[in-house]
């Protein structure tokens, strides 16, 4: 569904993308993960168009997207830190979005906007809501055009449990239906369960890109996290961030 | 592309600056129309707000706008637009809006009080600063890297255009004064965008004292249907190609 | 032949001392009856063209025309040749006068005369219209004078007055001429009520002409405004000076002009309104200024020149000089651009007010900065000047300008 071609990416002296190629297909769950910097959010703003790549194609549905921007019909984005208009009030968000993309109630998917409860906010004004509800809205419009693929980025970020696991539950939904789904993630473990493939990024190289059964039976670790970590020990490379990440999983099983 | 400027449109009525930019312009020219008992003393002093006033609002207000907006142009960009739609709607918007408060605020007043071809000349000339300034400012926004820099750079070319210009002409005409300029001087007047609306004004206002030796020959250029023309092309230049340009670096630019 | 001398009999002897011409296509010619008129004699002149050529009257005969008949030129010849005393030329259109560039052939040419009356005769077509040479208290009222508006050489003055005295020239209506009214030693005459338009060069133009008063005429669009010149004790009141445009246009050109009194005369919309060089000894007192280039240019030249309860609105300029000399007053006048204040509430500002603007000295020096009028720059370094005087005049300034209008 998408093709990564020798990706190039440079910001000032930072290579942010460094010759990056990969393919994924649909049924996927592709979690992003690398330290900070590491490229993660640039290059899922490359493939939604945000940013221009040095070099490189990027093709989705085997076409290239630097032509028509129809094919981001095809995607639901979730971003890192979502920002909206502050004087849009949230239902004239969801009317606006949905009069931009013109589709027909019926194919709406409300799913999340029930669950969520958002409609009891409908006439509250983005710049009153909180970090939280906000994510929660950004959540909302990923999956309100029911697109084939979704690109989430650090989605469960800012959520409180209960919505953490009710848009967890939504992922795995999603990915039942064969949609490709593409996370990005500091923090694995909450996303062990849904991830079939795990790319790991590192100062705008990727490292590997691997389904996670490969992984588990390369390092013979049952945990994506100790999986993960595993390698990095042999690699020895940025284990500053394996470190931190084992800590606050460590946290999280002892409180 | 007119779904788009709606959205536009009514986040900038939301934020009330628009409006209150109409009421300070209508307040001016209500209180100079009835303060000055001989209602062409206030077209002169209208005729300053129409060339510094104008202008600069424009420019500030466009700026501010476009960073201000910075998080609609992003969700915007993740759906299926292209940037250039999302630009011009966005130019569509402030232009409309920054001509509505114009008209509201000075040109009603004028057309009112003044309803002769001086009056309408200030109108037009006043909404032909309007949309250029607007792309003036639209270009420096999409260039400078923050609202800072933007805000600067929109300051600096204000008063370039509305004063060191004009300095610059004067100190050119001078150290050139042995020379015949006045062929000259027409190309360096045609070359600012408020030269060319003071002259538009001017060649109704000062047709008097323009009628003398060289003010014949700048009368005889810019008052005939040529030059009518002529400067109404410049001022469609003015507007297009910063906003050209801007378009140009937008695509190219990684939000 | 025989008929009419004898049909022109039967008429000159059932009205004793009125001739009818043309009356129902009887008579005989104009020709004949002016040679045989005696002094005191009427010629009634019916309608009709008559292509007499020049015709000549030197008995003072009353020349009316009734139903305003005409007299064609052709283009070749003068068409009245004037002399004597108490001639009157009445009612009748005049028309192609000839052109030669030797002589000065006019529709009217008045020679050695006094008393003569012409009035109410239309001109159309010549060079010159009336032409007056060496006569006295004599009247030109209420002609109408459409010239053919060719160029400035080829042209004559439709009121052309040479040597004259005690003249009175009222109510014409000029256009079209080299110079509508045009004076050349002409001394203690009258110029009032006329309208003087759209003429090549001047609408009025005064030669070596003293103590003369002109009042009430409107002179608008002329090629070059009005022209005043080596003359003395002109008064000028209530004229109106409107949209004479042009590099070298004025609403009057003052040039060696020695006291003189402009009172109560509007000046609109003229390139400059009053031009004064080597002037002296004038009063220039409330006269309205309005929308003018520059409303009045003082050469450095003049003197003594007393300006005061004048208006001054919605001038480009309002004085310029072109010296830093100025031995002229400025007293009590309304300038719009003012800005000063009134504390005591008498009516006069509390500042002096310098008339003459930084930019005003830069035009003169440089005319090609006037692409610069109105620019903000430009209003910049005239408040820059009024802070700190450096190239105005210092001492042209009105010390008690009028917060209101005067009311004239």
């Amino acid at each position: 569904m998408i093709r990564v071609e020798s990706l190039r990416k440079k910001f000032k002296k930072l290579q942010a993308l460094d010759d990056i190629s990969a393919v994924f297909s649909s049924g996927q769950v592709i979690s992003l993960i690398g330290p900070n910097g590491s490229g993660k959010t640039t290059l899922i703003k490359t493939i939604l168009g945000m940013v221009r790549a040095d070099s490189g194609h990027i093709y989705v549905n085997a076409k290239p997207i630097d032509g028509d921007p129809g094919y981001r019909s095809k995607i639901g984005y979730m971003p890192q830190i979502g920002r909206y208009p502050d004087n849009m009030k949230v239902g004239h968000l969801f009317s606006m979005m949905k009069n931009i993309r013109t589709m027909p109630d019926a194919e709406l998917d409300t799913d999340l906007l029930v669950r969520f409860n958002l409609v009891s906010i409908f006439d509250k004004p983005m710049r009153t809501l909180s970090g939280g509800t906000r994510q929660k809205v950004s959540a909302a419009l990923a999956f309100y055009f029911n697109p084939d693929i979704l690109i989430l980025d650090e989605p469960t970020a800012g959520l409180d449990p209960l919505s953490s696991e009710i848009l967890k539950e939504k992922i795995l939904q999603e990915k039942k239906k064969n949609k490709l789904i593409l996370i990005t993630s500091h923090i694995l473990s909450d996303l062990d369960e849904l991830t079939t493939h795990i790319m790991y990024l590192q100062e705008g190289k990727m490292i590997f890109l691997k389904d996670i059964n490969t992984l588990r039976r390369e390092t013979g670790e049952d945990r994506l996290v100790k999986a993960i970590a595993g390698i990095m020990r042999t690699d020895k490379k940025n284990a500053l961030w394996i470190d931190e990440v084992l800590a606050m999983k460590a946290g999280k099983e002892h409180p | 592309m007119l779904k788009l400027t709606r959205y536009v449109l009514y986040d900038i009525i939301r934020s009330r600056v628009v409006l209150a930019y109409a009421v300070f312009l209508l307040l001016v020219s209500l209180s100079l129309f009835n303060l000055e008992d001989n209602p062409s003393k206030a077209i002169l002093s209208l005729l300053n707000i129409v060339l510094i006033v104008v202008p600069l609002i424009s420019m500030i207000f466009t700026t501010i706008h476009y960073y201000n907006s910075y998080e609609f142009i992003e969700l915007m960009l993740s759906q299926p637009l292209s940037r250039t739609r999302i630009l011009l709607s966005e130019y569509a918007g402030v232009a409309i809006s920054m001509i509505t408060a114009f008209l509201i605020g000075i040109g009603i007043p004028v057309l009112i009080y003044v309803p002769d071809a001086v009056g309408a000349t200030l109108v037009l000339t006043g909404c032909g600063l309007t949309l250029v300034f607007t792309s003036i400012a639209f270009l420096a926004s999409v260039k400078a890297r923050d609202k800072a820099r933007g805000i600067g750079s929109v300051l600096l070319l204000w008063f370039y255009f509305s004063l060191i210009y004009d300095g610059l002409v004067l100190l050119i005409l001078f150290s050139l004064s042995d020379y015949p300029m006045e062929k000259f001087t027409l190309l360096l007047a045609a070359l600012n965008p408020v030269d060319l609306g003071r002259i538009s004004i001017m060649l109704k206002l000062d047709v008097s004292a323009l009628m003398g030796y060289t003010g014949a020959l700048y009368k005889e250029f810019f008052g005939s249907n040529a030059g009518v023309l002529f400067t109404s092309a410049m001022m469609v230049l003015w507007t297009a190609v910063p906003l050209w340009t801007a378009l140009l670096v937008f695509r190219k630019k990684d939000l | 032949m025989l008929l009419t001398i004898l049909n022109l009999c039967i008429v000159v002897m059932l009205s004793a001392n009125t001739i009818e011409v043309g009356k129902d296509r009887r008579g005989g010619t104009l020709r004949q009856a002016v040679s045989l008129a005696k002094s005191g004699d009427t010629i009634l002149l019916y309608p009709g063209v008559y292509n007499e050529g020049n015709i000549i009257i030197s008995r003072s005969l009353h020349l009316l025309g009734i139903g305003s008949p005409v007299l064609d030129g052709e283009l070749k010849n003068e068409l009245l040749t004037l002399s004597g005393h108490g001639i009157v030329v009445k009612g009748i259109t005049f028309r192609n006068a000839g052109y030669s560039s030797m002589n000065d052939f006019a529709a009217i040419k008045v020679i050695d005369a006094t008393g003569v009356r012409i009035e109410n005769n239309t001109i159309e077509n010549s060079s010159f219209a009336i032409h007056f040479a060496n006569s006295t208290l004599s009247v030109i009222r209420g002609n109408t004078i459409r010239g053919n508006n060719k160029s400035e050489h080829s042209s004559g003055n439709g009121i052309h007055l040479w040597k004259c005295s005690q003249m009175l020239v009222e109510n014409n209506s000029i256009e079209g001429h080299r110079d509508g009214i045009y004076f050349e030693f002409v001394t203690f005459s009258v110029i009032v009520q006329n309208r003087s338009e759209r003429n090549i060069r001047y609408g009025l133009h005064f030669m070596f002409s003293n103590d003369d008063h002109y009042e009430a005429n409107v002179f608008r669009n002329n090629g070059a405004g009005v022209a005043v010149m080596f003359s003395k004790k002109v008064t000028m009141v209530n004229n109106h000076f409107e949209e004479n445009w042009g590099a070298a246009a004025y609403g009057i050109l003052l040039k060696e002009i020695k006291e003189g009194t402009i009172i109560r005369n509007t000046f609109l919309k003229n390139t400059v309104g009053i031009f004064m060089e080597g002037s002296s000894r004038l009063l220039i007192e409330k006269n309205n200024f309005r929308n003018n280039g520059w409303a009045v240019k003082v050469q450095a030249s003049c003197d003594e020149n007393d300006f005061g309860f004048n208006n001054f609105f919605g001038n480009s300029f309002d004085i310029s000089t072109n010296g830093t000399m100025m031995l002229n007053r400025f007293y009590s006048n309304y300038w719009d651009r003012y800005e000063g204040y009134d504390l005591d509430r008498d009516g006069v500002g509390d500042v002096p007010f310098h008339p003459v603007s930084m930019y005003g000295m830069i035009i003169e020096n440089n005319p090609t900065t006037l692409i610069l009028l109105r620019s903000f720059m430009v209003s910049l370094l005239d408040k820059a000047e009024k802070a700190i005087p450096s190239l105005t005049p210092e001492n042209l300034i009105d010390d008690k300008p009028v917060i209101k209008p005067n009311r004239l």
